[in-house]
């Protein structure tokens, strides 16, 4: 390829901004592959709405540089305006307003819009009879959802696009999500939920107190190495055990009577012989991939955030 | 125009046309306003029962007789106050509040189409409000001066005045406390402001106070042009002119969409 960026739907280099004398984004940066579906996945404050805010024009960049589709937020807003979706984390919609009609409103702004019956239809907003104010929260993201991409953008910011919605209308968003990229859309979502990180993003951001602490797919951030784990009498020496496994590899004992070997596949033919030389039987002994949310706990600690 | 084929999603990005834009969203102010109960009260209930009670007052209270023709002219005032002052900072404040702002700003719209909309938005809720009261106060026996076209564009200097000392106070403050002080202004303006009645109808004191208020100034226009035949009066002009300017001014640096 001979331009690295031609591709890029959204750039991000060196990203800064602060709220007075706090710092929300500090020295992000980011590149958003056209075609896919990225998902910036952090605890509350990590600076997740920030970067997408600034992405969406609605915040200056403190400083850095953010290209979208190769343009300014800031002095390009005309041009962009037409191709980028926008769903805000709460609502941006009248209090008074119904599902279908103000799809309807929404869609006259622009040229090529979907047909609105069908996208109702899809999210089951077409037996949605409530005004906005009424309507339970995962209609209300629905609605938000629908708002966003009717007029047919080619780049969708979704902040928290599936909190309050209950299981079945999540699964709905999510078909729509993948259909979008399926399609051709470029989707950017924001979220602190691991499952729909891992079952939607083809890229995961993780992002913690301003910083990107990891980028990749989600392969890559979880490695192909798989842990094995088994059950035995607490206690026994994995001296023996450690001294078969390949360099790196670990062996320890992660709970009492729990075990937990991360050796990749020469695991299993270790603990195998290991087992047999001591006299010990493993009982469920089962392997087990490193989880996104593994890899999110280790990244940005388990305490709780404030 | 090509349409979707149903169930696919494929990019096809584009803004209407502007004049489209715009009309949709105009649409969408008019119906926003009449939609709302209280908005309604404020905008056409309340000018036609004042028309109406004050048609009804001895002459030597309100200084002048036929008593309709003395008082019409300030209800037509009042219908402004009513829709380009209280009514849209009440309205554009929840709005920013839920975000609305926001969210069609960031669509083929824009800020400055939403401002547009607004405006031509205030513009047909006024029509319908003053054809209503000019119906009325016809009925009650009104007979305008020959100088009535010259109203027009005193109604229409009025409305950007008060339209940006409405958006100043929405853009400024909460959404609550943008509807409490909207409504508490419209209640004192209505009633000590220099609009329905004339500033020699009220105490010595305030008078000088009270007339440099773009009530009195909008009251006294259109007293003028509709009661006396005179003149548009230069002085309300650059009271109007110059709480429009400061007003506006200050709205561009304050106002916050979010």
């Amino acid at each position: 390829m001979s331009d690295p960026h031609a591709d890029a739907a959204v750039e991000i280099v060196d990203l800064r901004v602060s709220y007075g004398t706090q710092t929300a984004v500090d020295g992000l940066s980011l590149t958003v592959r056209a075609g896919t579906i990225t998902a910036l996945l952090g605890p509350n404050g990590a600076g997740k709405t920030t970067t997408i805010e600034v992405c969406e024009g609605f915040r200056r960049a403190g400083s850095g540089r953010v290209r979208v589709w190769g343009l300014d937020p800031q002095r390009d807003g005309p041009l962009l305006r037409s191709r980028v979706g926008v769903m805000l984390q709460d609502g941006g919609i009248y209090s008074g307003a119904r599902a279908v009609p103000m799809l309807r409103h929404m869609s006259r702004f622009y040229a090529h819009p979907l047909d609105v019956a069908d996208l109702a239809g899809r999210l089951g907003l077409d037996t949605v009879r409530a005004t906005y104010r009424r309507m339970s929260g995962g209609e209300k993201q629905r609605l938000a959802l629908a708002c966003a991409i009717v007029g047919r953008p080619d780049l969708v910011f979704l902040d928290e696009p599936s909190a309050g919605m209950d299981p079945q209308t999540r699964l709905a968003a999510w078909a729509l999500v993948e259909q979008l990229r399926t399609d051709g859309a470029t989707v950017v979502l924001t979220t602190h939920l691991m499952d729909e990180a891992e079952r939607l993003a083809d890229d995961v951001a993780i992002m913690d107190r301003g910083r990107l602490v990891a980028h990749g797919t989600v392969g890559e951030l979880c490695g192909s190495g798989e842990s094995l784990v088994f059950r035995a009498e607490p206690g026994l020496d994995l001296a023996a055990l450690r001294a078969l496994l390949p360099a790196g590899s670990t062996a320890d004992e992660v709970a009492p009577g729990r075990y937990l070997v991360a050796a990749g596949t020469a695991g299993l033919h270790a603990v195998s012989s290991w087992a047999a030389s001591v006299g010990v039987e493993p009982r469920d002994l089962s392997t087990r991939r490193r989880t996104l949310e593994d890899v999110f706990l280790d990244l940005t600690g388990r305490e709780l955030r404030t | 125009m090509s349409s979707s084929t149903p169930g696919g999603l494929a990019p096809h990005p584009g803004a209407a046309p502007r004049a489209q834009i715009l009309l949709a969203q105009t649409g969408a102010e008019v119906r926003t306003s009449l939609r709302n109960g209280e908005q309604l009260l404020l905008t056409l209930v309340i000018p036609v029962v004042v028309l109406v009670a004050l048609s009804r007052l001895p002459a030597d209270l309100v200084g002048g007789s036929p008593v309709i023709d003395v008082v019409a002219p300030g209800v037509l005032g009042l219908a402004v106050l009513s829709t380009a002052f209280t009514g849209q900072a009440i309205g554009t404040g929840f709005e920013r509040r839920y975000g609305v702002l926001r969210l069609l700003g960031a669509t083929p719209l824009g800020r400055s189409g939403l401002l547009v909309a607004k405006t031509l938005g205030v513009l047909v809720v006024e029509t319908a409000q003053v054809l209503l009261l000019v119906a009325v106060a016809l009925a009650l026996g009104w007979s305008p001066a020959p100088t009535w076209p010259w109203a027009v564009p005193v109604l229409v200097l009025g409305t950007a005045t008060f339209s940006a000392l409405g958006l100043l106070l929405a853009g400024l403050l909460r959404a609550e406390a943008t509807l409490a002080v909207a409504n508490a202004l419209y209640l004192l303006l209505l009633a000590a402001g220099g609009l329905v009645l004339p500033v020699d109808r009220l105490p010595d004191v305030l008078a000088p106070v009270i007339a440099l208020l773009p009530t009195a100034a909008l009251g006294d226009a259109l007293r003028a042009v509709l009661l006396d035949g005179g003149p548009v009066p230069a002085g309300a002009v650059v009271v109007l002119l110059g709480w429009g300017a400061a007003a506006g001014a200050a709205a561009v640096r304050t106002f916050r969409w979010d």
